[in-house]
Order: structure tokens, then C-alpha cells, then sequence
């Protein structure tokens, strides 16, 4: 087992995505960041606390997909993860989901889903921090922390302060 | 959670604070502008109510359809029921078309528990009253209004002082809700007068009293129970009038009551008998809450049934 990206990459990488989600929508006027959650919903607090030392705040939530997914009888059944929606709401804003991995793009297809059941965004931006290919659905992301090119049998561990201890993410061998 | 609902007993604490907590989630996510999810998308639920029932059955059928669930409702009156046939044959005839979740209310106790070990069908069985037995999902939507109305608590009902006060002797709502609170922590007070109270209530994780004034100050929760004049079979009190001075909540005793404490009641009430028409439509009253409460909690509990793969294909 190895460290791909450490405390240190993660900043960096978030810090970028933040400049690029500025950049992408002039401003961050309409911009409102919806995490994923676990994980994905503390890097999105991240990346709206990064805005914030920019001089930029914007609305943060969160968004559970759980009754959204596509894969619901394959497994027992799942607890569900906190929906917060921002008290401006997502009707005609510029949405930017945040997940850790974006591995089959099903778990995104699943958010878009679950999105449209919450209103009508402009537009819908993605940003994962780690991108390791093996798509199943015709989904890419518009900021990306990180391209990891990864064999399918192989998974990837993101870790975070705010739950794990510790911030790195790495490559754990055929399970 | 098991395969089946039939008694707060097949629940765990855990297990139990899990669909109180599915049920909030489930709430927020249905209280936006769609309030339709696509998770049961494609099974069968059937509503077979051998009893008659307004909330129990509209609020299954509400939550079934807002997880996308294909309704059957079968009631005894107008189907076969009514010309002889036996509940192994109506059970056979749902198999057969595939239910998924058979909801079940029953005028015997232990319908429920008979449809589900019989090995009639292979649906989940939920347990929506039967007799005088149980009706957890009840329990279930009243612990969930309870911690809504204290949200101060967090969930934590350890020390609530809870009066349950009426018929307990005929009520499965009574019997659920001691069960559940039990486990919860939560401290029951039955109020009855000695006929309207079980045989054996001393077994029972609860106090007892005869006196409706006694502590009425302390309780957080006054629950009132309706009198099931359909089971009375006997005479259990010397009449309505005489009850309903003893043990109706009036505006005296709603007067009387601690500050931020709440009156409930499962439906439908008798007005004018055990509960004044006052105090139900009180500012305490949190009676049509607890049947908006009642959809969230049965979408949380057809969900963690039949939301992930069934039990039967993990065995094999």
C-alpha cells in the first residue's frame, strides 16, 4: 500500500479546483457546491472554506443518493446520509457536486437523478478529487484533483482528517 | 432488520433508532417539491386489511407509492373474503401474483405472525394490527413524533415520562407502545380504570394507576387511547359519561398540564368520550402530526425491508 497524494497534494489540489471553479463560472455568484457524502461532503466544505480565504463565500450542502442508486438489490439495505440543501436552493444556479472518486460514474448518474427530484440547476459541474477511469456511463468530470490510471481490480482508499485521522489517498491491491 | 415487521420485539434499540432516523431523512428528501423517490420502483406492495381502517391503510398506501411501489389494496369486504375464503387462500392468490411486502391487518391476534411463518407466501409481512396483539408501526410513528416534538432531546427519550391512558385492555397501540418505549428508556405510565387493564399488567416494564389526576403535572407525553366500543363485549364501566369525567382529557385537566408537553392520540377519536374536542384541536395536540409522521415511518420501514436485496437470495 502507497501514498498517491498526502495532506499536502490534497490542498494543492483543492486550492486549484477552487481557482478553476472560479474561473469556469466568472465569479461565484451563482455557484453553489452539493457534497456527496461522506467524504465528498467534507471536501466540499473544504473547497468552500478555500473560497471563503478567496473572498468568495458561497451556498454548501449536502446531497445523499442512496434511494437513488442503481444497485440498491444487490446489497443490504443502506442507511441514509444527510440531504441539506442551502437555504438559497438549487433553482437556476450553477451546482457543483463533490465526490472523492469518480470510478464508474454511476454514483453520479445517481446525484443527477437525485437532483432533478430537487429543482432545475443552470448547469451541473463535477469535481472529485481523485478521476481513476473505468467509466461504465457516458460521465466525466469538469475538476479533477488528480488522474489516477488504476487497474479494475485494484481500490482506491481516500482518507480524511474529519473521519479517518489523517488525509492521504491510496492504492489498495486486488481485495 | 428482519424479513418481517410483526412485533417491536423483532426489534433491536438500534435497530429501531435506525428507522426513526430513516424516517427523518426520508421526510426532508419528500418535503421538496417532489416528494416521489424511484426506490421500490417495480416491487408489489399489498394492503390486505381484513379490518376496517382509514389512517393505517392511506398512510401504507401513501408511503408505498412515494418509493414508486406498485399498490394493491384488498379489503375483506367485497373480495372473496366474504364468501368463505380462508386467509391461506387469499395469502396464496397474492403469491402468486407476485407480491413483494404484504401489509396485514387482522381482527385475531397473531395474524400476522401465522402469515408469515406459515410458508404461504415469500413476501415480507408487515403487521398493521392485528387484534388486541400488536401494531408496531403505530409505535413506531408515535417514538417518531415524540422525538420531533423534543428535538431538544436529540433522539434520547431516556427518563420521558409517557402516559398512555384508556383502554389498554382491548388496545395493540398500548401493548406496541410500552414495548417500544421500554427499549427506549422512556418511563410509561398506564392509566385505566382496574377493568380496562390486562390481566398480568404487573409483568410489564410499566407503572399502573387508577387516577388520571394523580401526576397529571409531570408527564411529557399524555397519550390517549380510544375506547374500542366494537370490543366491548361486556361492561367495563358503568357508562360513557362516568368514564369520560374520569379518564377523558378535558379542558381542566389540558389546563393542568406541564409546560411543552403534548397530547397524542392513534386515531380515530371518540370526541366528546375519552378526549374533549378542545383539547384535540389544542395547540398540545399533535394528532395530525402523528399522521403526516405515520408516511415518513412506513417509507423508512418498507424501505429497510424491501429496499436492499432480499433475505432469501443472500441465504442461497
Amino acid at each position: 500500500m502507497s501514498a498517491i497524494l498526502e495532506s499536502a497534494d490534497i490542498d494543492r489540489a483543492l486550492k486549484r479546483i477552487s481557482h478553476e471553479i472560479i474561473e469556469r463560472n466568472h465569479g461565484v455568484s451563482s455557484v453553489v457546491l452539493l457534497g456527496i457524502p461522506t467524504r465528498g461532503a467534507y471536501l466540499a466544505a473544504r473547497i468552500a472554506s478555500i473560497l471563503k480565504d478567496l473572498g468568495s463565500e458561497v451556498p454548501l450542502g449536502t446531497l445523499d443518493i442512496t434511494m437513488h442508486r442503481d444497485d440498491l438489490r444487490l446489497r443490504p439495505p443502506r442507511p441514509l446520509l444527510s440531504t441539506v440543501l442551502p437555504a438559497g436552493g438549487i433553482e437556476g444556479k450553477d451546482v457543483v457536486l463533490v465526490d472523492d472518486v469518480l470510478f464508474s460514474g454511476r454514483t453520479i448518474r445517481a446525484a443527477l437523478d437525485a437532483l432533478g427530484e430537487l429543482g432545475r440547476p443552470k448547469t451541473v459541474q463535477l469535481a472529485v478529487l481523485v478521476d481513476r477511469g473505468h467509466r461504465e456511463l457516458p460521465i466525466r468530470a469538469d475538476f479533477v484533483g488528480k488522474n489516477l490510471p488504476t487497474s479494475s481490480h485494484e481500490s482506491v482508499k481516500v482518507s480524511l482528517s474529519e473521519v479517518d485521522d489523517i488525509d492521504c489517498v491510496e492504492i489498495t491491491g486486488a481485495r | 432488520m428482519n424479513n418481517h415487521l410483526l412485533s417491536i420485539n423483532d426489534l433491536s434499540r438500534e435497530e429501531i433508532l435506525n428507522v426513526l432516523g430513516t424516517a427523518a431523512e426520508l421526510e426532508k428528501i419528500t418535503s421538496g417539491p417532489t416528494k416521489k423517490l424511484p426506490t421500490l420502483r417495480g416491487r408489489t406492495v399489498v394492503n390486505l386489511f381484513f379490518e376496517d381502517s382509514t389512517r393505517t391503510r392511506i398512510s401504507f398506501e401513501t408511503a408505498a407509492k412515494r418509493l414508486s411501489a406498485d399498490v394493491i389494496n384488498f379489503s375483506a369486504k367485497g373480495s372473496s373474503v366474504s364468501k368463505g375464503e380462508s386467509l391461506k387462500d387469499t395469502a396464496q392468490t397474492l403469491q402468486a401474483m407476485g407480491a413483494d411486502a404484504v401489509v396485514i391487518r387482522h381482527g385475531s391476534s397473531g395474524a400476522a405472525q401465522r402469515l408469515a411463518d406459515s410458508g404461504w407466501i415469500s413476501a415480507s409481512v408487515i403487521n398493521a394490527g392485528d387484534g388486541t396483539h400488536e401494531h408496531p408501526t403505530q409505535a413506531l410513528l408515535d417514538a417518531f413524533t415524540m422525538s420531533k416534538s423534543f428535538p431538544e432531546r436529540n433522539g434520547d427519550f431516556t427518563g420521558l415520562k409517557v402516559a398512555i391512558v384508556g383502554d389498554i385492555l382491548h388496545s395493540r397501540v398500548a401493548r406496541s407502545n410500552v414495548l417500544l418505549l421500554a427499549k427506549l428508556g422512556a418511563e410509561v405510565t398506564l392509566i385505566a380504570p382496574p377493568t380496562l387493564l390486562p390481566v398480568g399488567i404487573d409483568t410489564w416494564p410499566v407503572r399502573t394507576s387508577y387516577d388520571f389526576d394523580e401526576s397529571l403535572e409531570s408527564f411529557d407525553v399524555v397519550m390517549m387511547l380510544r375506547i374500542q366500543l366494537e370490543r366491548m363485549n361486556n361492561f367495563y364501566f358503568p357508562s360513557e359519561r362516568e368514564y369520560s369525567r374520569r379518564y377523558g382529557l378535558n379542558e381542566n385537566r389540558l389546563l393542568r398540564m406541564k409546560n411543552g408537553s403534548i397530547v397524542m392520540h392513534p386515531g380515530p377519536m371518540n370526541r366528546g368520550l375519552e378526549i374533549s374536542a378542545a383539547s384535540a384541536d389544542s395547540s398540545r395536540s399533535v394528532i395530525v402530526d402523528q399522521v403526516g409522521n405515520g408516511v415518513s415511518t412506513r417509507m423508512a420501514v418498507l424501505y429497510l425491508l424491501l429496499g436492499g436485496v432480499p433475505l432469501s437470495e443472500v441465504s442461497s
